[in-house]
């Protein structure tokens, strides 16, 4: 099959690889119909995280159409039209009982190595470097989906494909910046990134009752969509002073709940001396959410690319009696809710799919993702579209 | 994972052979106290005593003669689950009597808390050895967490194989095991 491909020093490429094999018993395999660049793929394409090797194939956030089930999957069958969730978790362990199944105990093939990285071993990812568990990405033909019938959920037919999409990472994550945060009726939010997560996070603050809600970000194309389509306020950081408005515009008080969602960066500008020091990059807009936020309000953090920061402002944070949290994305607790509001009409989100491409064209896609942030919301590959003759296509991205 | 687990199938019986009496009294000592929540208290004093009778820094690992850390997993399951007939559960049984194994319910509700750690002395041969390197922990812990995910999830989780571990010599890929080449 074809895929997009990591292949080493920041250059990705179209190639031939094999096609996916069921692994486990509970595994399905999913012909890809759409398959979206993330925020969170731009550290792996910009060489900054390790683990990936050559040919491992990218992508996380996908719908399709089964094509192969494993003998112990039970929910679904062959032509079954599905969303996956992008983390991988097992159902079966304490946390996927709580209903916290990004931290999944079972969710790599290898827990003992991720403990080392974050302590715990946590759910797996796909198209994720080998300590994420091993799972080839989507932005492909055909992906394995492990966990089947606890992570793909068959897709309502009055739900679009560039709507079910969204299903799959975005929405959840926007979701739970909302619901972790306690949005209650009457609160003023204020959501940090107007991508995808952050318009969903706005979304999702209006349907849990908030009375105001404030998107701030630096590109005025993505502004304009989180006002038309996300019916939020929007403050461009580069020509506002950020907390004045925010008090301003909550009665001085400040949001009761601040969402971080900016998403990984494409590049970190380090100094010498910050190389030299090892210091790393400062969290702004966490640093901002915490100063802003009112007096015993909530701050969610959803960037899972920030994993280290420096100056992160303790002493307001315990001062004024914040609650800061942060999680990647419980999309087997939320996904089915999220469909339903999509088939209602509650929750539109064709319009974040701001470009669809062949995925023979995927190399081009991500350089216009991560290069024209202002322009492209989210590159969407579309594999089962005619493609070009067999042939690699590698173009330099980093 | 099976190559590893073959080799301490073989590992347990020849380690039980060869590491005698001694051993198997370490053995016989576990018991409920020597499970690591329950002896807690103690174990940092005693650590923190040999360091200043020592004067220096005591080496790590399990060859010179103290056991090493208890490697613990709790299993959302209860033990008569986790342990359906008393016995060790695979693949932690293919560990022999290299570790000493303790479980527990454990609190709150949450399933079964099941340790190990290597038995002091424990004789980990040749390719055991190798594969283990210096750390018999890492092994242990790592099959804890199989027994966990075969407990937990009905299967162990495997990766999707590399297209390297795919090529064929001609460097032609070799096709899924249920479909169709080309």
């Amino acid at each position: 099959m074809r895929a997009l491909c990591w292949t080493s020093g920041g250059e990705l490429a179209v190639r031939q690889v094999p096609d996916p094999e069921l692994r486990n018993e509970h595994d399905v395999i999913v012909q890809v119909r759409r398959s979206a660049t993330c925020g969170a793929d731009l550290p792996l394409l910009a060489g900054r995280v390790t683990g990936l090797a050559a040919d491992d194939v990218l992508g996380h956030e996908f719908v399709g159409d089964v094509v192969e089930v494993g003998p112990a999957v039970r929910r679904h069958r062959v032509g079954d039209r599905v969303v996956v969730c992008a983390s991988v978790a097992c159902g079966g362990c304490w946390y996927c009982r709580q209903g916290l199944p990004s931290c999944c105990d079972n969710g790599s093939t290898e827990p003992a190595e991720a403990e080392a990285e974050w302590g715990h071993p946590v759910a797996g990812g796909f198209g994720q470097p080998r300590a994420a568990g091993g799972f080839a990405g989507s932005h492909a033909e055909y992906v394995r989906v492990p966990y089947a019938d606890f992570g793909a959920f068959t897709v309502p037919e009055a739900v679009g494909d560039d709507r079910a999409l969204f299903a799959s990472d975005a929405a959840p994550a926007g979701w739970m910046g909302a619901e972790g945060g306690e949005v209650r009726p009457g609160d003023v939010v204020a959501v940090w990134g107007a991508g995808a997560v952050g318009q969903l996070a706005a979304r999702s603050a209006w349907l849990l009752g908030a009375d105001r809600v404030v998107v701030v970000d630096r590109h005025p194309a993505r502004l304009l969509m989180a006002r038309q389509h996300s019916g939020a306020e929007t403050i461009d950081l580069r020509h506002t002073d950020v907390a004045a408005e925010l008090r301003e515009l909550s009665g001085g008080r400040g949001p009761d709940v601040c969402v971080e969602a900016v998403g990984g960066l494409a590049a970190e500008h380090r100094s010498l001396a910050d190389r030299f020091t090892g210091r790393t990059r400062m969290p702004e807009a966490i640093r901002e959410a915490v100063y802003a936020c009112r007096k015993g309000g909530n701050v969610f953090v959803l960037n899972s690319g920030a994993r280290f920061v420096d100056a992160f402002p303790t002493g307001a944070a315990v001062h004024k009696g914040l609650t800061v949290r942060g999680a990647r994305q419980h999309g087997q607790r939320y996904i089915p809710m999220l469909l339903d509001r999509m088939a209602r009409g509650e929750l539109r989100t064709e319009h974040l799919a701001t470009h669809h491409f062949p995925l023979e064209r995927a190399v081009e896609g991500y350089a216009l993702f991560r290069d024209r942030p202002e322009e492209c919301l989210r590159a969407v590959f579309t594999p089962q579209e005619p493609h070009s003759p067999p042939g690699d296509t590698a173009v330099r991205v980093a | 994972m099976g190559r590893v687990g073959t080799v301490f199938a073989v590992a347990g019986a020849l380690g039980a052979a060869a590491a005698g009496s001694a051993r198997a009294a370490v053995t016989r000592r576990r018991a409920a106290s020597n499970h690591p929540s329950r002896g807690a208290g103690t174990r940092p004093r005693a650590a923190m005593t040999r360091r200043r009778d020592a004067g220096t820094r005591l080496p790590a690992g399990p060859d010179d003669g103290r056991p090493g850390h208890w490697q613990v997993v709790t299993i959302d399951r209860s033990p008569q689950e986790v342990l359906p007939t008393g016995a060790r559960p695979e693949p932690l049984r293919r560990l022999g009597d290299a570790v000493e194994v303790t479980v527990r319910p454990a609190p709150g509700d949450r399933g079964t808390e099941l340790a190990a750690r290597p038995v002091p002395g424990a004789a980990w041969p040749g390719l055991a050895a190798h594969l283990l390197g210096d750390d018999p922990a890492l092994l242990v812990r790592r099959t804890l967490w199989q027994v966990k995910q075969l407990a937990e999830a009905g299967e162990q989780l495997r990766a999707d194989r590399p297209p390297y571990e795919r090529t064929e010599p001609d460097g032609t890929w070799l096709p899924p095991p249920d479909r169709p080449a080309g």
